[in-house]
C-alpha cells in the first residue's frame, strides 16, 4: 500500500528532522510516500481566525489535488493523503467534514475550486502517521523492522491536541494509547501520563509568550517528574514549544528539566537501527544521545 | 336492533364538534355540518360546541330517540380520546354502540392545517367517507372475558414489594419473581435514605420479612421469568428456577457450609459489596436476606466446575440439605395481571475515563461508597481507601452518565440527593473536607430543601462547576499524591484546583441492559431512553399499552424511594381495579373466518404475532381464537381467499370509505 | 497584560487595597445589548447548539488557559446569549484560545466551542476591534497575506514582518532560539511556493465572493 504525502510548511522548515525520519521510516517499512505535487499551506489556525470559507477553500485544494493525482496516477495508491503535521492533519480533516455537512460552506469551497479548475468529491481519507503505523502497516510488522531495542528506555508519549481532538478518528480522545502501544512493540516503557493530551501552548508561545511557556513548562516538568527521559511527539508545533524554546523556558520557570523531545518516527528510525544523520538527530536541540547510552543492553533483533 | 348492512338507506345522525376553538378556529364547521346535511342517509346534520360534554351527549340521545336514527357519526377529535363517550352515549340511546363512526377532524384536520379553507374541505371529505361507511356497520358485541385474580409481580426491589404487599394484603395470591438469590434490589445496598436518614435496611428489612411470611405470596427468587403468553386476565407464564444446589425447605440458613468451604478466605468479588470484598464459592448475599438461604456459584465452585471436591460443606452440613446434582426447573402459573417492577442499573462508570475510575484506585462510585459506610458492609462502617488511609478530603463529582449527550441526555433526578446524603455521612465518619462539584442542585421532593440546607449548615463545600477532568498531576507542594480536580467555581467566578483524596462519581440511573429482553417477553414498549414506556406519562403512569401489565418503579424512569412506593401503590390498585371488576371486556374489533372460503391453505397461521390463529384438523380449516386476537389485521390482508375478515374493517367499509374521500377529489384540489 | 505574581509561581495575586476610585457602577440595560448577536454567532459557528448551554462550566475547567481569560469560555457563551457583543469582542479570552478543542470534546451538550471562539475572532478582526499591534491578530494577516502570494508560508520573512508590526525588540527576545535553528538547519531561507503565482490568489477571491453572496 502506497500514499500521498502532504509535508505541510513546518515540515519544510522547523520541522525538517520530522520529514527526514518519516520518509526513513516509511522507506524501511516498505511504504511509499509521495509528496503530492504543488501542495499549498493549509491555513493552519491563522486563516481559521480572518474567514471562514477562504480558509477551508485553502485546505480543500489540497484534497482536490490529492484526488486528481490519484486519479491520474492510481498505480501511486488510492487517495490516502497523509498529513504529518497535527494541524495539517486536523484542518484538512475539518475541511473534509464540515464541507460535507454545512451545504453553504460547500458551495463556496467549490467555487473557489472551480475557479482554479480543480474538482473536489470528497473521496480523499486524510490519515495521520500515528493511525498508518497502527492500523494499516501493524505493531508486528513494526516490530519485525527492529534491529536495535530500545532496551526500557522511558518515552512519555506526548499527542498533543489536534491529533485526537475533536476528531478522534483512530484513537481515543481521552485516552489514546495508539503511541504508547507503538513504542512498546520498540521494547520501550512508555509512562502513563494523565497529560499526554493537554496543549503545549500551540502559537501562543510566538504571541502571548509567558502563557505559551508555562504549557509547555508543565508538560516537561511532569513528564521528568513521572521519570520520562525522552518525550516524543507527532507534532512539529509541540516538538518546537518542548524543544526549541526549552532554554527560555528554563529561564522563566526556574524548575524546568532538561529532556530531549524526539519526533516518533526519529525514535522508531533508531530502533529500525537508521542511522542518526538519516533521522535528523543531529538537528535536534536537547541530544539524546545520553538517554540512548544508558539503554545500551539492546541487542541486535533478528526478525 | 335494525341491522343495515347496506341493505336499505340507514338513517345517519352526524355531529360536527367545534372543540371551542380547536376545530372551530380553522375549520368551518357550519359549513361542514351544512354539507353533510345533503349526503344521502343523512337525516340530522349538527354542529355544537362540545360533544363529549354532558349535553352533547344527549343531543345525540335525544336525536336517536326524535328521529329514528340508527347510525351516528362524531366529527370532533381522535377516537383514543372520546371513542368510547360516543359510542357510550349511542347505546345509551338504544343503539348498537359499533352504529358508531368517529371522524377525527381535530389531530389531522384543525391541528395540523393553517389554511382554513383546505381543512373545511378536507373535514367534508372525511365526513362524507363516514358517511359512506357507516351505513355498513354491523352490530357487534364486546366479549367478556374473565380476570384470572391471582398477579405475578416480576422484581423484588423496594417497589415490588410495595406492590405485592399491597396486593396479598387485599386478599390476592401473588407470586413475586425476583432475578437475583434475594429480595431487596438496591435499596438493600443503601445505608441510610434521604432525606430523613432513615436506615435502609431497618425500614426494608420489616417488609422483605412480611413479604416472606405472608400466605398469599409465593415468593421465587432466583429466578426469571422465561416465556409470556396469554392477554389481560388470562397470562401464562413460564419460570425459570435457577437451581441454588440445595433443597430449600431443608436449609436454615446457618452457613455452617460458608465456614467450612475449603475456601479458608473469600476469593471471588461480593457483587453484593461491589466488588469491594471477598466471597466463597457459597454465601448468601448479605445478612438479611431473604430468603435465608444460601447457594452456589456454579462458575466458582469446584465440586460444580470439575466434580472433585472434597465436599466439606456436606460433611458440615447435619440437614443434608446440599444436592449438587439440582438442575433449573420451570413453572408454570397462570395470572391475570402482572406488575413489572425490575429497577434501574447504576451507569457504568468505566464509560467515562476521565474521571479516573479503574485507573486510580481512590476513584470510587456513589453504591461503592454506600457498602463503606455500611456496617455491615466491607470495611464494617469504616470510610478507608484501598491502600487503608482515612481519607482528609474527598469530593463528589454529580452527574455522572447524565446529563451527558454523549452518554446519557437525562437528569437522573436521585443524584443531587444522594451526593448530599453522601457528603453528610462521609464527614460523619471520617471528619473529612467535603466537595460537591454540581451544575444544579436539584431537591425537588418533601423535606429535600431543608436537607440541601442542612448540608450547607455543615460546612460542605459546594462549588458550582462540572468536573472536567480527574488526574494526579501535581501543580503545588499540597497536590503531591493526590487526586486533582480542576474547576471553574462558576459561582464565584475562578478557576480552582482542588486536591482530594477520594473521589466519589454519583453515576446515575440507567434502564438495565436486558430491557429490550424483557420488554418483548411482556409484549410492551420502551421509550427512546430505553425505559419501559407509561401508556401516558401524566395521566396513566403505571399503565402499559398492553392491557393487564402494570409498571412501577426505577423501571419506568429514574426516581427516589417515595416516588417508587407510591407508584407500586398505583400499579397494585390497578390491578386490583381489574380483579375486582371480575372481567374485561374484549374490543370487537377482532378478526374471524368465514368457514366456508377457507382452503386451509396455513398462510394465515404463522403470520399471527398473537398465536391467536390454530388449525383445526378434523375441519381442515383455520381457526381464531377471539380472545387472543388483538385485531392488528394482519391475517385479513394475507389471507389469499379472503376469507378471513375484521370486525369494523369489513371491505365494504374500507372500500366506501375510500370512495367517499376521492369522490369529491376535484373539489378539493 | 500580566501581573507578575508575589511569592513565587503558583500565588495568587493579592488584590489591591481598594480606594473611592475604584467604586464603579456596573449595570446593563436591556437596550444597550445586542440581541442579535447570539443567533449571528450561533449560524457563524455552525452552532444552534449554543444556545443549549447548562453552564456547567466544563469548558473552563477543562480548559488549560482559561486561568488567565478575563471571562471564560463559559462566561463567553453565557454573554453571547445574552447580547453583550461589546464585552465579549473587547475580552483576551478570544485572543488566548489556543483551538486545542478540549472544550469542544468535553462538553455535555456538544458545543463546538472552538468554532464559536473562531467566529469571535474572525468578528473582531473583522471589525478591528483589538490594539493596533495586538501579536496574534497581526500575526494572523502576516501568515494570511504571505500565504494568498506564495501559496506556502516561509517563517522567516513572516515572523520578521510579524516583529515589525508588533514589538522590534521581540526579535531580540527571540534571536537565541532563531540563532540555534539556523545552526541547525532548521530554519530554512529557501522561499516555498506554489507553482503558478495567481493560484491561491484567484482561488481565495472566488471563495469570499461566493461568501458574500449570502443567501
Amino acid at each position: 500500500m502506497s500514499y500521498w504525502y502532504y509535508p505541510g510548511c513546518s515540515l519544510k522548515s522547523n520541522g525538517g528532522p520530522y520529514e527526514e525520519s518519516l520518509l526513513a521510516v516509511f522507506r524501511e517499512l516498505d511504504t511509499p510516500l509521495w509528496e503530492l505535487d504543488d501542495w499549498n499551506c493549509c491555513g493552519a489556525t491563522s486563516y481559521m481566525s480572518i474567514d471562514e470559507a477562504q480558509a477551508f477553500s485553502l485546505a480543500a485544494r489540497n484534497l482536490a489535488l490529492a484526488e486528481q493525482a490519484s486519479r491520474q496516477s492510481p498505480e501511486k495508491g488510492t487517495p490516502q493523503l497523509v498529513a504529518p503535521c497535527s494541524a495539517c492533519f486536523l484542518v484538512l480533516t475539518k475541511t473534509q467534514r464540515y464541507v460535507k455537512q454545512h451545504q453553504d460552506l460547500a458551495r463556496q469551497v467549490h467555487t473557489g475550486l472551480r475557479a482554479i479548475g480543480l474538482d473536489y468529491q470528497g473521496a480523499v481519507q486524510v490519515r495521520h502517521p500515528l493511525d498508518v503505523f497502527v492500523n494499516d502497516i501493524g505493531i508486528p510488522r513494526i516490530r519485525k523492522a527492529m534491529k536495535r531495542s530500545l532496551d526500557g528506555l522511558k518515552v512519555a508519549c506526548y499527542y498533543g491536541c489536534q491529533v485526537v481532538r475533536p476528531f478522534a478518528t483512530f484513537d481515543s480522545a481521552h485516552n489514546p494509547t495508539s503511541m504508547d502501544r507503538l513504542v512498546e512493540a520498540l521494547d520501550a516503557k512508555p509512562i502513563p501520563w494523565p497529560l499526554k493530551t493537554r496543549c503545549c501552548g500551540g502559537t501562543l508561545t510566538g504571541t502571548i509568550r509567558d502563557v505559551g511557556l508555562r504549557l509547555s513548562q508543565i508538560l516537561l516538568k511532569d513528564a521528568a517528574q513521572r521519570g520520562a527521559e525522552v518525550v516524543i511527539t507527532v507534532c512539529p508545533l509541540c516538538q518546537f514549544n518542548l524543544e526549541c524554546y526549552q532554554q527560555e523556558i528554563a529561564r522563566t520557570f526556574r524548575d524546568t528539566p532538561r529532556l530531549p523531545v524526539l519526533y516518533l518516527t526519529q525514535l522508531m528510525g533508531k530502533a529500525f537501527g537508521i542511522p542518526d544523520a538519516a533521522l535528523g538527530m543531529r538537528r535536534l536541540f536537547v541530544s539524546p544521545e545520553p538517554a540512548f547510552a544508558r539503554h545500551q543492553g539492546g541487542q541486535p533483533v533478528h526478525a | 336492533m335494525p341491522d343495515i348492512s347496506g341493505n336499505g338507506t340507514p338513517r345517519i345522525g352526524v355531529y360536527v364538534c367545534h372543540c371551542g376553538t380547536n376545530i372551530a378556529g380553522v375549520v368551518d364547521v357550519k359549513a361542514v355540518a351544512e354539507y353533510a346535511a345533503k349526503l344521502h342517509g343523512v337525516v340530522v346534520s349538527r354542529e355544537y360546541k362540545y360533544m363529549c360534554s354532558d349535553p352533547g351527549q344527549e343531543l345525540i340521545q335525544q336525536d336517536i330517540r326524535d328521529h329514528r336514527l340508527d347510525r351516528i357519526i362524531v366529527a370532533s377529535c381522535s377516537p383514543l380520546l372520546h371513542e368510547h363517550t360516543f359510542r357510550h352515549a349511542t347505546a345509551q340511546g338504544g343503539l348498537n354502540p359499533y352504529f358508531f363512526q368517529m371522524v377525527n377532524i381535530r389531530e389531522n384536520v384543525s391541528w395540523v392545517n393553517q389554511d382554513k379553507q383546505a381543512a373545511t374541505e378536507k373535514a367534508k371529505a372525511l365526513v362524507r367517507a363516514a358517511v359512506y361507511r357507516v351505513g355498513f356497520h354491523k352490530a357487534l358485541q364486546r366479549k367478556q372475558v374473565p380476570i384470572n385474580p391471582k398477579v405475578l409481580v416480576v422484581g423484588g426491589g423496594i417497589a415490588g414489594i410495595h406492590a405485592a404487599l399491597t396486593l396479598a394484603n387485599a386478599g390476592k395470591k401473588v407470586y413475586l419473581v425476583e432475578r437475583e438469590p434475594t429480595i431487596g434490589g438496591h435499596m438493600a445496598m443503601f445505608d441510610k435514605t434521604f432525606p430523613t436518614l432513615d436506615c435502609a435496611a431497618c425500614i426494608l428489612t420489616p417488609k422483605m420479612s412480611a413479604v416472606k411470611t405472608h400466605p398469599n405470596i409465593t415468593l421465587w427468587t432466583y429466578s426469571e421469568v422465561a416465556q409470556v403468553d396469554g392477554y389481560v386476565g388470562n397470562f401464562k407464564v413460564k419460570i425459570r428456577r435457577k437451581p441454588r444446589y440445595i433443597h430449600e425447605e431443608l436449609c436454615v440458613g446457618c452457613m455452617e457450609c460458608v465456614t467450612a468451604c475449603i475456601y479458608k478466605d473469600g476469593r471471588f468479588p461480593d457483587e453484593f459489596n461491589q466488588g469491594l470484598s471477598k466471597r466463597k464459592p457459597v454465601y448468601i448475599p448479605f445478612p438479611q436476606a431473604t430468603p435465608q438461604l444460601v447457594l452456589f456459584d456454579p462458575d466458582t465452585c469446584i465440586q460444580l466446575k470439575s466434580g472433585k471436591c472434597k465436599q466439606s460443606c456436606v460433611e458440615a452440613c447435619d440437614r443434608k440439605a446440599i444436592d449438587f446434582k439440582q438442575v433449573a426447573e420451570m413453572e408454570e402459573i397462570e395470572v391475570g395481571t402482572v406488575v413489572l417492577a425490575t429497577g434501574f442499573q447504576p451507569f457504568d462508570a468505566t464509560r467515562v475515563p476521565y474521571y479516573g475510575y479503574g485507573i486510580y484506585p481512590n476513584v470510587y462510585t456513589a453504591l461503592e461508597v454506600e457498602r463503606l459506610i455500611n456496617a455491615s458492609g466491607p470495611t464494617g462502617g469504616d470510610v478507608v481507601l484501598r491502600d487503608g488511609r482515612t481519607p482528609k478530603a474527598v469530593g463528589i463529582i454529580h452527574c455522572v452518565g447524565s446529563r451527558d449527550e454523549k452518554t446519557n441526555r437525562w437528569c437522573s433526578r436521585v443524584c443531587c440527593m444522594y451526593s448530599l446524603k453522601l457528603a453528610h455521612l462521609v464527614k460523619e465518619h471520617t471528619d473529612a473536607k467535603l466537595y460537591n462539584f454540581y451544575i444544579d442542585m436539584r431537591t425537588p421532593g418533601k423535606s429535600y430543601e431543608e436537607f440541601y440546607d442542612k448540608l450547607l449548615k455543615e460546612g460542605v463545600h459546594f462549588i458550582r462547576g462540572r468536573v472536567a477532568e480527574v488526574t494526579n498531576w501535581a501543580r503545588t507542594p499540597e497536590e503531591e499524591g493526590k487526586l486533582v480536580v480542576r474547576v471553574e467555581d462558576t459561582l464565584v467566578g475562578t478557576v480552582r484546583r482542588i486536591p482530594l483524596d477520594m473521589v466519589i462519581l454519583a453515576v446515575g440511573l440507567e434502564p438495565r441492559a436486558d430491557a429490550q429482553e424483557v420488554r418483548r417477553l411482556f409484549n410492551i414498549s420502551c421509550s427512546t431512553e430505553g425505559f419501559f414506556l407509561e401508556r401516558h406519562p401524566k395521566l396513566a403512569p403505571v399503565n402499559t399499552f398492553t392491557d393487564g401489565i402494570f409498571i412501577a418503579g426505577a423501571c419506568q424512569g429514574p426516581r427516589d424511594i417515595p416516588d417508587a412506593v407510591a407508584q407500586a401503590g398505583a400499579a397494585a390498585a390497578e390491578a386490583l381495579a381489574l380483579i375486582d371488576i371480575g372481567h374485561v371486556e374484549l374490543e370487537p374489533n377482532t378478526a374471524y373466518i368465514v368457514e366456508e372460503d377457507c382452503s386451509g391453505c396455513k398462510s394465515c397461521i404463522p403470520l399471527c404475532p398473537y398465536s391467536a390463529i390454530t388449525f383445526s384438523e378434523e375441519k381442515k380449516k383455520a381457526a381464531i381464537n377471539e380472545a387472543l386476537c388483538k385485531g392488528c389485521g394482519t391475517c385479513v390482508a394475507a389471507c389469499p381467499s379472503g376469507s378471513i375478515r375484521q370486525n369494523l374493517f369489513e371491505d365494504e367499509q374500507i372500500f366506501c370509505e375510500i370512495d367517499g374521500l376521492l369522490s369529491e377529489l376535484a373539489q378539493i384540489s | 497584560m500580566f501581573k507578575r505574581t508575589t511569592g513565587g509561581d503558583f500565588a495568587r495575586p493579592v488584590p489591591r487595597i481598594p480606594g473611592p476610585k475604584d467604586i464603579r457602577r456596573h449595570i446593563a440595560y436591556e437596550s444597550e445589548l445586542d440581541p442579535t448577536f447570539g443567533e449571528r454567532i450561533a449560524r457563524k459557528a455552525y452552532g444552534e447548539k449554543l444556545f443549549s448551554c447548562i453552564q456547567c462550566g466544563t469548558c473552563s475547567g477543562t480548559c488549560p488557559v482559561s486561568h488567565y481569560m478575563d471571562y471564560t469560555p463559559r462566561k463567553i457563551i453565557a454573554m453571547i446569549r445574552e447580547g453583550f457583543r461589546d464585552e465579549v469582542l473587547h475580552c483576551v479570552t478570544i485572543w488566548l484560545c489556543a483551538s486545542c478543542y478540549a472544550c469542544t470534546v468535553d462538553c455535555p451538550r456538544e458545543i463546538k466551542i472552538t468554532d464559536v471562539m473562531y467566529a469571535l475572532k474572525q468578528e473582531a478582526m473583522s471589525q478591528g476591534v483589538y490594539p493596533s499591534r495586538f501579536s496574534i491578530p497581526v500575526l494572523a494577516r502576516e501568515f494570511f497575506r504571505g500565504v494568498e502570494r506564495g501559496g506556502r508560508s516561509n517563517e522567516l520573512p513572516i515572523m520578521l514582518r510579524f516583529f515589525m508590526k508588533t514589538n522590534p525588540l521581540r526579535m531580540l527576545q527571540n534571536a537565541p532560539v532563531a540563532w540555534r535553528l539556523w545552526r541547525t538547519g532548521r530554519l530554512s531561507l529557501r522561499r516555498e511556493q506554489t507553482q503558478q503565482r495567481d493560484t491561491i490568489r484567484t482561488l481565495l477571491r472566488a471563495a469570499k465572493a461566493e461568501e458574500e453572496k449570502a443567501p
